[in-house]
């Protein structure tokens, strides 16, 4: 044990005004933020990397003692805080838990900023996330270009070759491929710039958010986010040079580069007024619903911005976030007015993190699957817990990410349900890979998706 | 949190001991880094102490040779559920190895016929009722804490919670308990059967705090889901008419399967997260569930509106369905943390009282916070006298921060006087062991000690818990809490918070 610890407030206030933190200041993990966490330990269950390893380290609680511990200079922000703070999959499971009202998702992206700026991670893996995060995200032609390589791999029966040899196995690479989205054949950017037309009298005015990964990737989930919201009267403006919301560079603790994106969006979203601006993918949704955060009073100050660009961002901010809606809680404001046609399926509904715990929004999707006449909906054990995709989790942490989907398959496969609902791509493409391998013969669909095949589309 | 200076020095855990631990039970197993030692200093109490290392046994056995080895390095051994306690019963106060039941969790079976479960102790209890639900049965102790709380820790803790009031603590729900003994004999008492032959021992070990054994499975008793529960929201312009209404429906014969009472200052902090439609500008609520056969329900139903109505209730609601219901409860379970949301820096005591003097005693609880010039929230388990009163305090006045501490003593020191106890469900552990002589005489604990000697005779087990350290009754242990900076909002924790 170290030297006495101080008896009097007074000595205390000195001795820890003279520690120093192991954060520097602007986006760090704030006193007012984790000291909120009243270690109650209510969210210990609820967190997906606490269940499976049981070490407090990886628990909501764990995690938040160690920004605070130093915070107070009293561990140092290093290896340890590192890998458990890399491990947290960010699903905010905790902060639905939590009766404490903390904000995990602003603590952890503070604290991946720090590990960011104070901490030197090795040579290969810092190369590569500056190159996915500050090169290829926020740029859509590196993106189709870096696309079009793999589709060449995919379809030109190299993939078939790489499978067949054995040599993914090889390279520990198996599970990984499965998870490689399909690149479309036709991506979406040409809808850019473009306006689809009500059906019908039109209830609403919308600018529509496509994505970054997702316009190479899920194209027909766009096509299909849009026909469901012609059909049920709304106008829908696709605004040409939107950018990347941001969210995986957050995540990341990449703040400046995603407050840059944000900042583009914002200019772009706001140039026009829309009743609402909408996002069929919930991890960009929360992100998009977060800008305020980016421009927060602490945020990158004196560093990435000077104080008038930030508060000129955070008025911006103001105004965009309370138009943000996710795809599946505007139609339910709005109220579906397209006749649906009936569908006989068994469907399950799969919370997407971002939805449920990063948007509060659990009822939205549930209600749109259930408005369809035929179908049957059976809840699954434990929706409400990650997936495993979690952003880019499955890629850097495959082993964890696939013993979840795991989990999550067998929960899947006990509702006996045709098709799995979903309202996030990330999530859409790991449950895709979870069916594949391991064999449950389920469908995997957006809502908007299963309410594109029900609408009755009168083109 | 209490301060201290960045400390990597050695852990002073035996080198031998170590290697020795990593060996049967794999490196992952054991946490021994400066670092990981730091999370298992606290719990879901106010109190720190921080273990040499930490061990995760998958089985009985793994946990009968950590047993053996700590009594051959002498070096004190703690069990550990989930952390969520109120009492510091999990920390190692004199340092030594935390044995972590969180990976023991598998429920091994489920008899539903015979109404029974048997289960590893880290099995949380709401993970154990979700399984026991499609068999129409539950687990009836359920802790606030039930959804992250282990049956380990129900079982040490003797853990209640709001249906208490119909169906018992955690005590009447044992069967039979596997253990490992302080001195590493593995033992089995109880057994499947109701009443087992021999001494029932059972009611020794639930609820003695891990102290007396380290429990390594347990038969638990699944009680019948109710045929039909009815749970009412009666609202008061007055707290008396919440406490009288209270007194006359048990005095009535009534046994409600919960009655809940939370005043207005609490139930403002708990609509705020839940929206469960309280009422804001009411002095308090009442929240009462009946539940067993269908025509009782209804019938008792009744009755107790009328006896609220009587009592000046101004309004009297009824959930419509289970999600009203759970949306009512869910504010109920939640409000401890619902307060820390208007500040970090609260205390909650416990306490109890014979039902009849509960709204002697509220006033009295008003009175005590209004001459200390605090204001004090107040959630009770009504019907069975438990008392939660929650002191609001800025700890950044260290006056006021101690001040806070004796107050709530004086409310414990009421609760005594009224013919009460000083806790009713968290336990002594380390956070009461000082109150323990205010309600004991001596030759009362020394019957206490000979029989945690009989059990525990090294005091290897737990050590420094539930017995008086020697430290002068009142005595105030508890260390300021520093803050970092000007001019932060918030305000900096006491008893660490943080
Ligand atoms: C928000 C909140 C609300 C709460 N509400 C209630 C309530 O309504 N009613 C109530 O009774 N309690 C309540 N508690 C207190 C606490 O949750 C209970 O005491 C619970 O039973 C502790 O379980 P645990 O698994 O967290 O045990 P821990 O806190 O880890 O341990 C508690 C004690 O049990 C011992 N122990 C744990 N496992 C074993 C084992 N396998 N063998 C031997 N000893 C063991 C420990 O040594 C320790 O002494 C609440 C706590 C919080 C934070
Ligand atoms: S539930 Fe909230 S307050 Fe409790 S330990 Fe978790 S984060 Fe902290
Ligand atoms: S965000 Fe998810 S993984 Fe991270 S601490 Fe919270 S619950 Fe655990």
């Amino acid at each position: 044990m170290p030297g006495a610890p101080p008896q009097t407030h007074e000595e205390a206030q000195r001795e820890f005004a003279e520690t120093l933190s192991g954060f520097t200041a602007g986006d760090n993990p704030e006193y007012a933020d984790y000291s909120r966490c009243i270690h109650c330990g209510l969210c210990l269950n609820a967190c997906p990397t606490y269940r499976l390893w049981h070490n407090e380290a990886d628990s909501p609680r764990g995690r938040i003692r160690q920004m605070a511990l130093i915070d107070q200079g009293r561990m140092e922000l290093g290896e340890g805080f590192v890998t458990h703070i890399d491990r947290c999959m960010d699903c905010r499971a905790c902060e639905t838990a939590c009766p404490s009202g903390v904000e995990y998702g602003k603590l952890v992206e503070r604290a991946r900023a720090q590990i960011e700026k104070n901490y030197k991670r090795p040579r290969a893996s810092r190369a590569i996330r500056n190159f996915v995060y500050r090169r290829l995200l926020v740029a859509p032609k590196r993106i189709a270009r870096m696309a079009r390589i793999v589709r060449f791999y995919q379809r030109s029966g190299l993939e078939t070759i790489a499978r067949g040899s054995g040599l993914l196995r090889l390279m520990g690479l198996q599970q990984r491929a499965a998870l490689l989205p399909r690149i479309d054949r036709e991506f979406f950017y040409s809808r850019l710039g473009r306006t689809f037309p009500a059906q019908g009298e039109r209830r609403a005015r919308v600018a529509f958010f496509a994505g970054c990964v997702a316009q190479v990737t899920f194209t027909a989930l766009n096509d299909a986010t849009i026909r469901v919201l012609q059909a049920n009267g709304c106008e829908v403006v696709v605004p040409a040079e939107q950018s990347c919301c941001g969210a995986l560079a957050a995540h990341a603790g990449v703040r400046d580069v995603a407050r840059g994106l944000a900042r583009e969006n914002m200019e772009i979203f706001l140039r026009e007024p829309f009743d609402a601006i909408i996002t069929n993918a919930a991890g960009c949704g929360s992100t998009l619903k977060e800008y305020t955060d980016l421009f927060a009073d602490d945020a990158g100050a004196g560093g990435t911005q000077t104080v008038r660009e930030r508060e000129r961002s955070a008025g911006l901010a103001a105004e965009f976030v309370p138009k943000m809606k996710d795809v599946t809680e505007f139609l339910v404001e709005l109220g579906l007015s397209a006749p649906l046609r009936e569908m006989k399926l068994r469907v399950t509904y799969q919370d997407s993190c971002h939805l449920l715990h990063g948007q509060k929004i659990r009822e939205a999707p549930r209600k749109l699957i259930r408005a369809v006449p035929g179908v049957e909906f059976a809840e699954m054990p434990l929706a409400d817990q990650c997936c495993g995709s979690a952003g880019v989790y499955n890629v850097t942490e495959t082993k964890t990410s696939m013993e979840l989907l795991a989990e999550k398959m067998r929960h899947a496969a006990s509702t006996k349900a045709s098709v799995i609902v979903t309202a996030n791509p990330g999530c859409i493409l790991q449950l895709r890979a979870g069916a594949k391998l391991h064999a449950t013969n389920q469908e995997v669909l957006h809502v908007v998706e299963l309410l594109d095949r029900a609408t009755v589309h009168n083109s | 949190m209490v301060f201290e200076r960045l400390n990597y020095s050695s852990t002073n855990m035996d080198r031998h001991l170590l290697s020795e631990l990593e060996r049967f039970l794999g490196k992952d197993a054991v946490l021994s880094r400066p670092e990981d030692l730091l999370l298992y200093e606290y719990d879901g109490s106010v109190e720190i102490a921080r273990p040499q290392c930490i061990v995760f046994p998958r089985a009985a056995g793994d946990v009968v040779r950590i047993v053996g080895l700590a009594n051959r390095y002498k070096t004190p051994i703690v069990g550990r559920g989930a952390g969520t306690g109120l009492s510091g019963g999990a920390l190692a106060r004199e340092g030594g190895i935390i044995v972590s039941f969180a990976r023991m969790n598998q429920i091994l079976e489920i008899d539903a016929e015979n109404q029974r479960a048997v289960v590893q102790p880290g099995v949380v209890n709401s993970d154990l009722n979700a399984a026991a639900a499609s068999a129409g049965l539950h687990f009836a102790p359920d802790p606030s804490s039930q959804k992250a709380c282990t049956i380990g820790g129900n079982v040490s803790e003797n853990a209640g919670g709001p249906h208490t009031l119909a169906y018992g603590v955690t005590t009447n729900h044992i069967l039979g308990l596997e253990m490992v003994m302080p001195t590493g004999e593995l033992v089995r008492i109880g057994g499947k059967a109701v009443d087992a032959p021999g001494y029932d021992l059972c009611g020794l070990f639930v609820g003695s705090e891990g102290t007396l054994a380290l429990v390594t499975e347990i038969t638990v008793r699944l009680t019948r889901l109710p045929e039909a529960v009815k749970t009412l929201l009666a609202i008061y312009d007055r707290v008396d008419g919440a406490t009288e209404t209270v007194v006359e429906i048990t005095g009535r014969g009534i046994t409600p399967a919960a009655c809940e009472m939370l005043d207005g200052w609490t139930l403002r902090a708990v609509e705020a997260w839940v929206h469960a439609g309280f009422p804001l500008d009411s002095a308090a609520v009442l929240l009462i569930e009946v539940d067993g056969l269908r025509e009782a329900v209804e019938q008792h139903a009744k009755e107790i509106s009328e006896v609220c109505k009587t009592h000046g209730a101004r309004e009297v609601r009824v959930a419509r369905d289970a999600a009203e219901r759970d949306l009512l409860w869910k504010g109920r379970k939640n409000a401890f943390g619902a307060v820390g949301r208007l500040s970090p820096t609260y205390y909650v005591q416990d306490g109890v009282i014979p039902r009849t003097k509960l709204p002697q005693t509220l006033k009295e609880i008003d009175r005590i916070g209004k001459e200390n010039g605090f204001e004090i929230g107040n959630i009770f388990h009504a019907g069975d006298g438990n008392l939660h009163p929650i002191i609001l305090f800025d700890a950044r006045d260290p006056k006021q921060f101690e001040r806070a501490v004796s107050t709530a003593d004086a409310i414990i020191r009421f609760c005594i006087e009224m013919g009460g106890a000083i806790t009713g469900e968290h336990g002594v552990g380390m956070e009461k062991d000082r109150l323990m002589p205010l309600l004991f005489t001596e030759a009362d604990l020394a019957l206490m000690r000979r029989v945690r000697d009989a059990f525990n005779p090294a005091g290897l087990l737990n050590p420094g818990k539930i017995f008086p350290t020697g430290k002068g009754c009142g005595e105030v242990r508890i260390r300021p809490m520093p803050q970092r900076g000007e001019g932060n909002s918030a305000p900096a924790t006491g008893r660490d918070f943080a």
